[in-house]
């Protein structure tokens, strides 16, 4: 075919789901086994596409939320209602599925031990995915690496990986979980019970000058984020974002 | 909606630019034609909106690139890169 002239070392494989499970009402797991899969590092994305019976192709970016030590490359979904492919790989797709996916994608946005703390990572709504990858990536090879997630969501129902996202700093190794709900919150709730905002980041992000951060979420947070983790005096360069576009929290 | 709402990082761009490039580069830092500002790819602006793909300074907001994909052909236009140091 003509198009694989302008193919770079990116191709497409095919992914078959071996397993899935929802995270919240409206975001699902997808655990995928990927026949020559590369091998990935905690941030990168996939790209996703989906043809249909008439050859119409529609292809999104989904996050990685597996750690690279993993065997199978775990993605995590939000429905978005009026979209082309989430609706199918939350509601659809089911175990033995197969899906066209190239990757892994990105080196950017990206962390690894290696590459030290201590971390801020601050997320909103579904941008937890690739932070998650993260703090996985640091569980799986036993780094007490100081990390810190801030993390945004609507309600208590909304929060992805709760029960994970609680024994990890459970475990009181150095991970620390901060959550804020935007617009509801249970009876007697400890946690923050607003947006994120610059007293939070105040209060949440490492004074120190050698923390990296990394913020992943809709575009209005991410930009008031970063712009106020700079007025905290954080380098520019040690302050990494993955916009998700135009989803409100 | 606001163009502010529909702006994304470079990194969004990365599967379309592994497409063209050999090497990873949204880790390469390019240098913008109008203001000299030095940017990782990854951390430029980039809108996906429009009929292709518009990669901006983060500083100045000129146009970097532009990338254009039709059935099997692709456009590429980096006039707004002064250089890309890999």
């Amino acid at each position: 075919m003509a198009g694989a002239a302008v193919l770079g070392r990116l191709t497409w494989l095919v992914g078959e789901v071996t397993d899935a499970a929802f995270e919240t009402p409206r975001v699902r797991s997808l655990v995928l086994d990927v026949p020559g899969w590369p091998g990935h590092r905690a941030g990168q994305h996939v790209d996703v596409r989906l043809t249909a019976e008439d050859g119409y192709q529609a292809q999104r970016s989904y996050s990685i939320a597996s750690a690279p030590e993993g065997e199978r490359v775990v993605l995590t979904v939000e429905r978005l209602d009026d979209g082309e492919v989430s609706p199918y790989l939350v509601d659809e797709v089911r175990a033995g599925d197969p899906f066209e996916l190239r990757g892994p994608i990105g080196g950017y946005f990206v962390w690894e031990v290696g590459l030290g703390g201590p971390l801020l990572l601050v997320a909103g709504g579904s941008g937890v995915v690739p932070l998650m990858a993260m703090v996985r990536h640091r569980q799986a090879v036993g780094s007490s690496v100081p990390m810190r997630l801030l993390y945004s969501s609507r309600t208590l129902e909304d929060v992805i990986y709760r029960e994970e996202l609680e024994r990890l700093a459970g475990a009181r190794d150095g991970l620390e979980v901060v959550h804020a709900l935007t617009r509801d919150q249970p009876p007697g709730w400890p946690g923050y019970a607003r947006r994120i905002d610059a007293e939070m980041l105040r209060e949440v992000a490492w004074d120190d000058a050698r923390a990296q951060a990394f913020v992943c979420g809709p575009t209005r947070l991410v930009e008031s984020v970063a712009g106020e983790l700079v007025a905290l005096g954080y380098d520019p360069s040690r302050v990494k974002t993955e916009r998700f576009g135009p989803a409100g929290t | 909606m606001e163009d502010a709402d529909l702006r994304l990082d470079g990194n969004a761009a990365a599967g379309l630019l592994g497409e063209i490039f050999v090497r990873e580069v949204t880790v390469a830092v390019g240098t913008c034609a109008a203001c000299g500002n030095r940017a990782e790819l990854g951390a430029v602006h980039v809108y996906m909106h429009a009929p292709g793909v518009v990669l901006r300074c983060p500083r100045c907001e000129a146009v970097l690139m532009r990338i254009v994909q039709a059935e099997s052909r692709c456009w590429l236009d980096v006039r707004g890169v002064r250089s890309l140091e890999l």
